[in-house]
């Protein structure tokens, strides 16, 4: 699961990385954010979303996206 | 009255809450992982870093078994003050509206901060003048209040905004420079700033702090007559 | 691989095809860091007629144990010659902490620690695990964390005077630093009370991280680390056990930094203060309790260390079984864990019948807790993977038989050091000298740092950063007797009584011990003295840090012999023995070596913390008085320092008795209320400190010194030197300590500037400008 902030919110971390990259000579580079990687090895795929919603991310400030990486999906 | 102040692996200013809440009544710890809260007439969700703040601060401690008897607590009227990372929590279990973010300055900051009483006369705000300024530590990382423009706004309307940061005091970048705010019922209370270090001058600087705690038995006492 | 009929061979214990299986050699050994003679020692030390070369495991132990950080082969001659005895020592140098008493029942454990390499390497981490570290020593022996305080050395930090991009490096030191400490100490919930940072040059390639820590237990239920009791078993609980810092006290800790400091970044450790909050409440019901017999902390070479000195100090063997330690990573050889430095572990021995109740207070408190080994009576140290024997050593070849050297002291006949960059021009006026005194990066204020510590968790903080020149924590943290589940000590008189409190410092000016190590070192114990004075504390004990360069170059270790002499005549003057302490040598690279610099840390204890004393003005109209045998110079002052002059060859000579009876004055006055602030004057001389005053009170002042003939009136605005103290008060409280010491009262607080008359100059700034120039050190943390 990728976490990210939602869009709108003041993302202070991103900010900062985008400030840093040009002192470091990458040019061009917009709309930073940082956000969160979760992992996990689940027997029943379909109850992740319910643990995005329920704890892994904060939908009031989060949005989430979900890959399977292996199995059925 | 009696206080209950919750106690989870990771926090660290619970004894501190408990000293100022002895100041107004009894109080004892309640371990996070059972679920009785002994007769509590009010319920402290103290700071500190309740499970390492990991995942986001008070994401897990809100799932704690004390906390099932917590959100039953407050959804009868009883009385929930949430200081610092116990606002984390109670705004993770939905007991708060909004979230808090990280501070802009991306740093973990401590100072002392002025702060105005924007709703006075309520269970936490009772000994409280209006726009009193008050006189608080606020020490914290993650203490960016958060809510969409709706919500802002029908909490306005409700009085549920509490406390804010004075002209200048605010460091973290909350909107609307708010530090506490209340549920509608406004029996649960959350706010950033440290009320238990505010309540002796020789360690606080302060004796401010207090005034919550004891506006908190001054309702529970009221409520029994 | 020869075969011993006599003792089971390590390779019996490794399974077969892997790398580890092939016996190490003597270049093995020197790549560990043992020289060829002490790997031939170690040969001769192993069992046997003729003795036998040590398998992987062994070797990989003794070059641990045999390091510098471990054994302090070239420093523990001369530490034997400090004082370390007197009237309030409970526990002395050679346990996990020192302790004093404190009144009450109460002793208050202390330490200083550094983590120095890694902190070059990965400065969050470094800082962070060192300030882990020092906590676990606290409550190793039983007492609770109470405070941390921070001593740290960085270059330059402003790209100007030696150009863009010049600071940067130690920018990031010092942002990672910070951050580390507070991550750490805030989420553990021990305050950050005081601390200290210095910028200079020398301290570019090599920097300093030292961490202190306090902590309060009852003084009858203090413990010790020797293993006792054969028949016992060894529990190890806490974190995992992974790769972190392996190699790291050879490695890193014995030897200069080279180029290659990137590929040491596996080897350093990651820490958890969430983890090490479990521990320390485990470790303390574990104490309460009366489960354990003898408790030690995992610090630098792990299990290796903390095994053998527990099996050393209590005259017994040990047998441990790494596989019964929980791993966080699989297939971990066996030296791998007896090596490994993962952070947030403690080992306890435990009679066989108290280890179920261990094992479910460790449940409780969400902690490993693993039973892993035996101790014996057989005085060896055994290592077994399974069934198998892996490692057999006797105790005291690890502990006790390496080699001690003694240093080859040489006074240096030419300057070591680069003279610093100028940065202000000779002829600078007095009020610009003084406004760029204020805001240099040694002077300004470190409100950007400490904002970033919690300095007040526990309740306990009377004073907190720049409130006064010493922090101030109450003993009794619930004054009110509540009853809180923490308290410790008798139940204290009910009603408003005085409240006991404790003091403490951290000093150490390294640049002035390198102008002159013997004398240097002693002002930095004064300095400490002199801060603990200003509060209104009396001094109980002291630790220490020694922060040098490669001991093997003569230079070094004379300034390494001089400077422990210092320590040992300034200790013993102020009879404030030193109860701990630590040291840290090769910090040095090619281009040379560090400042010489013994980070002090002393604490004290004053009767009654409501008054305690603050260093701001606090009323208008006060008289302020210039206190002590103050002789300022310029040699080797900041100023000397920002106009590039070089280091002078030695110091003037002290009076420590005349500076001594100063002291006493001050904290008298101080004690009684006779006094509204009380500050010592340190860098950037009087002025300097006068300005400090203002600030801190929000006040200006006027004041008038004295022309001293043909004497440079620079040297009396901005000399440095021991013994020179600032306060302010009625005029009668001001003038009561005169009987004891010099006082001459130089003026009165008021107004919303500082004025300085002396001779014809006229020195004016107003505290607007005070400020500014005050808040240089916010640029650096962006």
């Amino acid at each position: 699961m990728l976490i990210r902030p939602k869009a709108g919110i003041l993302d202070p971390q991103g900010e900062a990385v985008e400030r840093a990259l040009p002192a470091l000579g990458f040019k061009g580079v917009e709309n930073v954010h940082v956000g969160r990687l979760v992992e996990l090895e689940v027997e029943d795929p379909t109850q992740v979303e319910a643990m995005c919603e329920k704890l892994l991310a904060n939908p009031l400030i989060e949005d989430y996206e979900i890959h399977l990486l292996n199995g059925i999906g | 009255m009696k206080f209950g102040v919750l106690q989870f692996p990771g926090s660290c200013d619970e004894v501190d809450a408990l000293q100022a809440a002895r100041r107004v009544g009894d109080a004892e710890l309640l371990w996070h992982g059972q679920r009785d809260l002994r007769g509590a007439d009010a319920i402290i969700v103290p700071g500190g870093f309740s499970y390492g703040d990991y995942l986001r601060a008070g994401a897990i401690a809100r799932f704690a078994p004390i906390m099932e008897s917590v959100i039953d607590f407050a959804r009868d009227g009883g009385l929930v003050l949430g200081i610092c990372n116990g606002f984390q929590v109670l705004c993770e279990a939905r007991l708060l509206p909004g979230a808090l973010l990280g501070n802009v300055n991306r740093r973990f900051t401590f100072r002392q901060v002025g702060l105005e009483v924007l709703n006075s006369g309520g269970s936490f705000t009772d000994g409280c003048a209006l726009g009193e300024r008050l006189s608080i530590p606020a020490k914290h990382s993650w203490g960016r209040y958060y809510a969409d423009a709706e919500t802002l706004a029908a909490m306005d309307r409700a009085g549920q905004l509490v406390l804010r940061y004075a002209a200048g005091e605010n460091f973290n970048g909350s909107v609307h420079d708010i530090a506490g705010v209340s549920n509608e019922r406004g029996n649960v209370f959350g706010l950033m700033p440290h009320p238990e270090h505010a309540i002796d001058e020789l360690v606080g600087g302060s004796s401010d702090g207090l005034k919550i705690f004891e506006s908190m038995r001054l309702t529970v006492e009221g409520a029994r007559v | 691989m020869s075969e011993d009929p006599g003792v089971a061979t390590a390779s019996s214990g490794i399974a077969p095809g892997t790398a580890s299986a092939q016996q190490p050699t003597v270049e093995d050994a020197l790549a560990l860091g043992l020289t060829r003679a002490e790997y031939e020692l170690v040969c001769e030390k192993q069992d046997g007629a003729g003795g036998r070369a040590p398998n992987q495991v062994e070797l990989a132990m003794y070059s641990l144990l045999w390091s510098e950080h471990c054994a302090y082969k070239h420093s523990k001659r001369l530490l034997r010659t400090l004082p370390t005895e007197g009237r309030y020592v409970v526990m002395g140098p050679g346990e996990n902490a020192g302790a004093v008493d404190v009144g009450g029942g109460l002793v208050c454990a202390f330490k200083v620690e550094s983590h120095n390499h890694p902190s070059a390497v990965e400065p969050f981490q470094g800082a962070a695990t060192g300030v882990g570290g020092i906590l676990r020593d606290i409550f190793a022996i039983g007492a609770r964390p109470i405070a941390v305080l921070d001593s740290l050395r960085f270059g330059e930090p402003l790209d100007a005077p030696l150009g863009p991009g010049s600071g940067t490096r130690s920018r990031y030191l010092l942002d990672g630093a910070v951050a580390g400490i507070g991550h750490y100490g805030n989420s553990i919930g021990v305050p950050t009370v005081g601390g200290e940072v210095y910028f200079e040059g020398p301290y570019e390639q090599n920097c300093l991280v030292n961490a202190m820590a306090l902590g309060l237990g009852e003084r009858e239920k203090l413990v010790r680390s020797a293993a006792a009791g054969p028949g016992n078993t060894l529990v190890l609980f806490g974190a995992r056990t992974g790769r972190d810092g392996i190699g790291g006290a050879s490695v890193l800790a014995s030897a200069e930094l080279g180029e290659a400091d990137e590929d040491k970044r596996p080897t350093v450790q990651v820490g958890d203060p969430f983890e090490e909050k479990k521990l320390l409440e485990c470790s303390l019901e574990l104490l309460e309790r009366g489960l354990i017999v003898a408790l030690q902390d995992l610090g630098a070479a792990g299990l290796t260390s903390s095994a053998a000195e527990m099996a050393s100090k209590g005259e017994v063997g040990i047998d441990l079984d790494v596989a019964k330690v929980p791993l966080r990573e699989g297939d971990m050889e066996p030296f791998e864990v007896m090596v490994s430095e993962s952070q947030e572990r403690m080992l306890c021995v435990v009679e066989p019948a108290n280890v179920d109740a261990v094992m479910e207070l460790c449940e409780k408190w969400e902690v490993n807790g693993s039973a892993i080994g035996t101790v014996t009576d057989t005085r060896r140290m055994r290592v077994f993977d399974g069934e198998s024997l892996v490692g057999d050593m006797p105790v005291r070849a690890l502990v006790d038989d390496c080699p001690l050297y003694d240093l080859q002291p040489v006074k240096p006949s030419a300057p070591i050091y680069r003279p610093p960059v100028a940065s202000l021009a000779a002829d600078t006026s007095p009020r610009e000298t003084l406004l760029a005194l204020v805001g240099s990066p040694n002077i300004a204020s470190r409100r950007p740092l400490f904002e970033q510590y919690d300095a007040v968790v526990q309740s306990r903080t009377v004073r907190r950063p720049e409130q006064a020149d010493a922090a101030v924590l109450a003993l009794d943290r619930d004054p009110h007797h509540t009853g809180d589940s923490h308290s410790t000590g008798d139940p204290p008189p009910a009603g408003e009584g005085p409240i006991p409190a404790l003091a403490v410092s951290i000093d150490c000016n390294g640049r002035r011990v390198a102008a002159d190590p013997y004398r240097g070192t002693i002002e930095a114990v004064l300095e400490c003295a002199s801060n603990l004075a200003c509060v209104g504390a009396e001094p109980l004990g002291t630790t220490n840090n020694l922060n040098f360069g490669n001991p093997e170059r003569p230079h070094v270790a004379w300034q390494l012999t001089e400077s422990v002499r210092g320590l040992g005549d300034a200790c013993r003057a102020l009879e404030a023995p030193i109860v701990g302490g630590n040291v840290s040598l090769y910090n040095e690279t090619s281009s040379g070596p560090i400042y010489p610099t013994p980070v002090i840390g002393m604490v004290g204890r004053l009767p009654d913390a409501r008054c305690a004393g603050r260093l701001g003005f606090a009323r208008a109209g006060d008289t302020i008085a210039l206190v002590g045998p103050f002789a300022p110079s310029l040699a080797a002052s900041e100023l000397a320092k920002l106009r590039g002059d070089r280091l002078p060859d030695g110091l003037p000579d002290i009076d420590i008795g005349a500076v001594h009876a100063a002291q006493f004055a001050i904290r008298g006055a101080v004690r009684v209320g006779a006094l509204s602030s009380a500050h010592d004057i340190a860098e950037g001389g009087l002025a300097t400190a006068l300005a400090e005053c203002c600030l801190a009170g929000g006040l200006g002042a006027d004041v008038r010194l004295p022309a001293t003939g043909d004497g440079d009136p620079l040297a009396d605005l901005f000399g440095e030197a021991p013994g020179g103290f600032l306060i302010s008060g009625t005029p009668n409280g001001v003038s009561s300590l005169g009987r004891r010491t010099p006082v001459s009262v130089i003026g009165t607080v008021g107004g919303d500037s500082l004025h300085i008359g002396i001779g014809d100059l006229l020195l004016s700034v107003t505290l607007a400008e005070l400020a500014r120039a005050h808040g240089a050190l916010a640029e650096l943390f962006g």
